[in-house]
């Protein structure tokens, strides 16, 4: 597994300057590393969609954006990305936690498990997702992606591949 | 003092402070009675302002951000409150224009009649909380708040009923008042 240490310093090395979102077990330690990190700033946010928001206003003054959280919190922003993001062409990149993968959790992850991937191919919104092999190239590719095209771009996270 | 007095006052005393607008009349009456490239009107995402400013805040700590905003967006983004006042940066001015109704749609009633978002401001750690009424408390409030460190949270009472009026809506694109905005954020940290 690829330690969330080392994939914070991909994010870094990758351009990304500005951090915030909500919490997931599977991005938990990843959330402590960027909070613990005297080089970069990780704004808890109280909601997705205020994560968005701030994201966005920080990408007018200047930063590249990464939006961390659960599919879950997909819903709770859907409107910003639509009515703000998309239309006035503010991008972030938004790793995306993927609970409910293939029907595997809680009862509560079930529903956006299996449609969290449909939902942004409805909205429009680019996605990927995260393998064991891919951190690297998939992180320098979505900086590229997310400054030229100027729009949201999720990468999916899966259980088991940050630690 | 009703919206178009209270929106005069405040954007006659601006120079080059970035202002983000709330979606609804907040855009339109702003960029009807002055529009500046400093100006972010918002059409969408509604309760969103607060965050957006306090994202521009933190990330140029060099520059007075505004956030003018509406009692219904307030309320849909309560949570915001608590972020700001957490963080604190002392750049940032929240302007709460109250007329107690949600006025784009017709002026159904919001809950700010009862209750009273500058104490929850206070709860939140903004550091200077003030409630004005009339037009002569504003305009010393913005000077007072414009020239010291915040957070500053100041909630206007909107109390004269809007008269039923024709408002111009904003007629840059959503892509133009991004980028005109971002070229005013530019110009000002060289």
């Amino acid at each position: 597994m690829y330690k969330s240490e080392d994939f914070a310093q991909e994010l870094i090395n990758g351009g990304y300057d500005f951090f915030t979102g909500v919490p997931c077990s599977i991005i938990g330690n990843l959330i402590t590393n960027l909070t613990d990190r005297p080089d970069v700033a990780y704004i808890p946010a109280v909601r997705e969609d205020a994560a968005v928001g701030v994201a966005s206003g920080a990408y007018m003054a200047g930063k590249i954006p990464v939006v961390l959280m659960q599919n879950s919190g997909l819903g709770q922003c859907l409107n910003t990305l639509t009515s703000l993001n998309l239309i006035y062409k503010l991008p972030c990149l938004m790793i995306v936690t993927w609970r409910g993968f293939e029907g595997k959790d809680a009862p509560e992850h079930l529903v956006m498990g299996r449609t969290c991937n449909k939902l942004l191919d409805t909205i429009g919104i680019p996605h990927h997702d995260f393998n064991h092999d891919n951190i690297k190239s998939l992180i320098n590719m979505s900086y590229k992606l997310v400054t030229e095209n100027k729009e949201p771009l999720v990468l999916f996270l899966k259980k088991g591949i940050i630690e | 003092m009703n919206y178009r007095e209270a929106i005069t006052t405040i954007t006659e005393l601006l120079d080059d402070q970035l202002v983000i607008c709330a979606n609804g009349l907040i855009s339109r009456e702003t960029f009807t009675i002055r529009d500046r490239t400093e100006n972010f009107y918002m059409i969408g995402s509604m309760g969103m302002a607060s965050s957006i400013g306090l994202g521009v805040a933190l990330s140029k700590p060099s520059k007075k951000t505004i956030i003018l905003d509406g009692d219904g967006n307030l309320l849909m983004n309560l949570g915001s409150l608590p972020m700001t006042g957490s963080l604190r940066p002392g750049n940032l001015l929240h302007i709460v224009l109250d007329n107690e109704v949600y006025a784009s749609t017709g002026n159904q009633p919001t809950i700010s009649n009862v209750i009273e978002l500058e104490e929850i401001a206070k709860s939140a750690r903004y550091v200077y909380v003030k409630k004005v009424a009339t037009n002569e408390d504003l305009r010393r409030e913005v000077v007072h708040t414009l020239k010291n460190d915040g957070p500053s949270f100041l909630l206007v009472k909107i109390s004269d009923k809007e008269e039923q009026r024709e408002i111009g809506r904003v007629t840059h694109s959503p892509e133009q008042i991004k980028e005109r905005f971002m070229s005013a954020i530019d110009s000002k940290s060289t």
